[in-house]
């Protein structure tokens, strides 16, 4: 039966069908639906990790003890997880490990655009690179075999392209592998430096031995038409390959990482021009130069954004785009805001009031430095709002902590914020922390995880208690506030700035697309009543727009949250129904 | 056979797109569909990509590329102009929703966007599909509504379509949908 999949359902489907037992994840666009995915087969265990190093090493102790396993994460997880994952290249498996690392070339929903196939180099892991869905489930069989086989991990890379786009794929059944014999074995598994230097050299022959694999393996694809162009590329790339130069050969490389030079030295020598099609880092390009092969790549294609077959038939045939029709005039961009209802803005709307500066975090939240609001100073990666505004008060002093405060979501305080605050307590800092417990991870589509008390799958477990946990680490002005309630927050915050021990306000109420939130009805502004005063347009709600009359409430968007009719002075706005 | 839908964030534009993609495998076609989540979900403009026929290599669609644009929301059926191909067919939702920079008055949204596209010799079927959808019962049916005149105007047979729906929509909410369908189905 063939069924139309995302690549990252694909991803979870070969996991199935290659009879995983163990997934362990942390969510992060555009990798999130793979663990999604897993989860719906009762086969496998799955679960969210707090962050992405313990879910590599969960899915390591998985496949170290018998059971095939594999972890999913977006590129920046990526760099959460380096340690265990250069280390488990010493160590190998017993039974295979998957690591599924996805980049987001273009960046449609990260703060960085690293190309993961770094890591492969230098951790010196093979990685495999599928173009489709139906490539996706495969590359997984084959990563399992190749895993146990090389006694390595692998990494599968994918792009934004492949983990969100749908294509056709054949299913098959699982195959139900036993979990294998377990032995402890000190030399292999403890990586101490006596160890550890025996394993290198195993490691560079396996890398060897693998690169010799990869000359015949069919996951690498020489596709020979006409001899006067030639491409390397692999993953999304080769599809865009195909829609622009469809009479040139092509060697489509299923393993970016290690190369097979003989074949690539044979393609190369059997066309005229020879280009490296790749989007972000000259990975294969410099790696091919390397070999002394003269190929064209960087010199003509860019190092960043998304690659377009326009791109290519512009770049490599001269054949610029048509000139199309289009708007007479700008088009007002639409960048995504605050969903109307967001628990977030209250906590926006008065940092932005009392202009504090802001150490910001990421989250559905990171839309707070956004327009109208403007109350966010700086985003550096997950976790790093609390250690930033330590660092802020280190260097800048006792008066800037006093209008600094941090902000960050539950996910994000469980994923690496509390270390930051521990660092806080125990470096005699002072800052003020607000963490917004929205019950949920927002910005990647709703994942539970250890401060919302369900699984993955939705079942009740134990529940961080965010107060109880600040407590532990040495934190005594801990408060919990309704965001919504914009008088008593603002109130507290004044507080707690001004407070000469570190502090935390937990900022609670849940996401408004979460069914407890329980927002019914709309509210309507009342033209008798308002002034036309704007303060509820400094809310930045999508839902409230101003015309020549005053501002009035979209009513198919609104969804009834109640916070506007709190910053209103004169009682203007009403709830309707 | 290459679609585009595109709208803003929170609208639907994905379940729209997977009902096409499965209309596109009942008729026994390649598919591939490219689809937007994360942060642009968030109210942003979103695309999807809905591509179907003998064999598919790109999911993406380009400038001049579209046959057809599935336009949940009046400013983004603007934006997107430069991605139909010539004698393309533009469906339009006449609904329209504030960009951010519009209401912080940082910038004006267009006006008489339909005839300013009609104007390029554009062939634009317009509907109001949120009345529609509040007229099947549930105003978030607007999507499946949008898909009903989608419906009308491709070569694929209705049939098709109501399997698609039936395989796509969650049980819950497939009475209102189908309903919506239909009165986009049979619109104008
Ligand atoms: C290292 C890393 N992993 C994952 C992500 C993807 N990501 C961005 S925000 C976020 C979670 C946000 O959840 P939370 O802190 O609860 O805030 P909310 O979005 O609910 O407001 C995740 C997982 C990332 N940016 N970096």
């Amino acid at each position: 039966m063939k069924k139309l999949m995302l690549g990252n359902e694909a991803i979870a489907r070969g996991a199935y069908e290659a009879g995983v037992r163990v997934v362990s994840s942390y969510p992060g666009t555009p990798s999130t639906e793979i663990t999604e995915f897993a989860s719906k087969y009762d086969e496998m265990y799955s679960e969210w990790a707090p962050n992405e190093k313990v879910a590599v090493e969960t899915a390591s102790g998985a496949a170290i003890a018998g059971g095939r396993a594999v972890s999913a994460m977006k590129h920046v997880g990526l760099n959460v997880a380096a340690d265990p994952l250069f280390t488990m290249s010493y160590i190998g498996v017993n039974a295979g490990l998957v690591l599924c690392v996805a980049d987001d070339p273009g960046m449609h929903s990260s703060q960085n655009e690293q190309d993961s196939r770094n890591y492969a180099l230098a951790s010196k892991i093979p990685m495999m690179e599928p173009a489709d869905s139906s490539e996706c489930k495969d590359f997984m069989k084959k990563a399992f075999e190749l895993s146990e086989k090389y006694d390595t991990p692998i990494l599968m890379r994918l792009t934004t392209r492949v983990a969100h786009s749908q294509s056709l794929v054949e299913l098959e059944d699982r195959v139900e592998i036993p979990v294998k014999p377990y032995e402890k074995d000190i030399p292999k598994h403890v990586m101490v430096p006596a160890f550890a230097k025996q394993k290198h050299p195993k490691v560079e022959a396996r890398m060897q031995a693998l690169a010799e694999e990869a000359a015949t393996a069919d996951f690498n694809k020489v596709i020979m038409r006409g001899t006067d162009i030639g491409i390397i590329t692999a993953g999304i790339s080769y599809q865009y390959t195909e829609e622009a130069l469809p009479d040139a050969s092509i060697l489509k490389l299923g393993m970016v990482w290690p190369l097979p030079e003989k074949l690539i030295r044979d393609f190369a020598s059997k066309v005229k021009k020879c280009y490296v099609i790749e989007e972000l880092d000259p990975f294969l390009e410099k790696q091919i130069k390397a070999m002394g092969i003269e190929v064209i790549g960087k010199d003509i294609l860019p190092l960043e954004g998304e690659y377009t077959a326009a791109m290519l038939k512009d770049k490599i045939l001269g054949i610029a785009p048509k000139e199309m029709a289009s708007a007479d005039e700008p088009v007002p961009v639409r960048p995504p805001v605050m969903c109307p209802g967001c628990s977030h803005r209250g906590v926006f709307y008065v940092l932005s009031k009392l202009g504090l500066h802001v150490s910001g975090d990421i989250g559905c939240y990171s839309l707070g430095s956004a327009a109208p609001l403007f109350a966010m100073d700086s985003i550096i990666c997950m976790g790093a709002s609390i250690s930033a505004a330590h660092g802020m008060e280190k260097a800048a002093g006792r008066d800037f902590a006093k209008k600094t405060v941090a902000v960050l979501g539950d996910s994000t305080f469980i994923h690496s914020g509390i270390t930051g605050l521990i660092d806080v307590v125990y470096n005699k800092g002072t800052s003020t922390v607000i963490i917004l417990d929205n019950s949920i991870t927002g910005m990647t589509g709703h994942q539970q995880n250890p401060s919302t008390g369900f699984t993955i799958k939705g079942e009740p477990t134990r529940q961080v208690d965010l107060v109880k946990l600040a407590e532990a680490v040495g934190v005594d002005r801990v408060t919990v506030v309704d965001p919504f309630d914009v008088e008593k927050f603002e109130k507290v915050v004044k507080e707690e700035i001004a407070a000469d021990e570190p502090s935390v306000i937990i900022a609670q109420r849940p996401c408004a697309l979460l069914k407890k939130a329980g927002y019914t009805g709309t509210y309507r502004i009342n033209p008798e009543k308002c002034k036309n005063c704007k303060i509820c347009m400094k809310l930045g709600c999508p839902a409230i727009s101003i015309t020549e009359n005053g501002p009035v409430i979209n009513e198919t968007l609104c969804v009834g949250c109640g916070l506007c009719p709190n910053v209103c002075k004169f009682g203007a706005i009403e709830k309707v129904n | 056979m290459n679609i585009m839908i595109v709208g803003v964030g929170g609208q639907g534009t994905l379940l729209a797109s997977r009902i096409l993609g499965a209309a596109a495998q009942n008729i026994g076609m390649d598919v591939k569909l490219s689809e937007v989540h994360g942060m642009s979900q968030r109210g942003g403009s979103v695309v999807t990509y809905v591509r179907y026929g003998e064999k598919i290599a790109s999911p993406i669609i380009e400038e001049g590329g579209a046959d057809l644009i599935l336009a949940f929301e009046q400013l983004e059926a603007y934006r997107y102009i430069s991605y139909l191909k010539e004698g393309g067919t533009y469906i339009v939702n006449t609904q329209k929703t504030d960009p951010m920079p519009v209401i912080c008055g940082t910038a004006k949204y267009p006006e008489e966007i339909l005839e300013k596209i009609a104007a390029k010799g554009i062939d634009v079927i317009a509907c109001d599909a949120l009345a529609l959808a509040k007229e099947a019962g549930n105003q978030k049916a607007t999507n499946v509504a949008l898909i009903g005149v989608l419906a009308k105007h491709s070569t694929i047979e209705k049939e098709d379509w109501m399997k698609a729906l039936n395989s796509t929509v969650p049980p819950k909410f497939l009475e209102a949908n189908l309903k919506a369908f239909e009165l986009g189905y049979n619109h104008e």
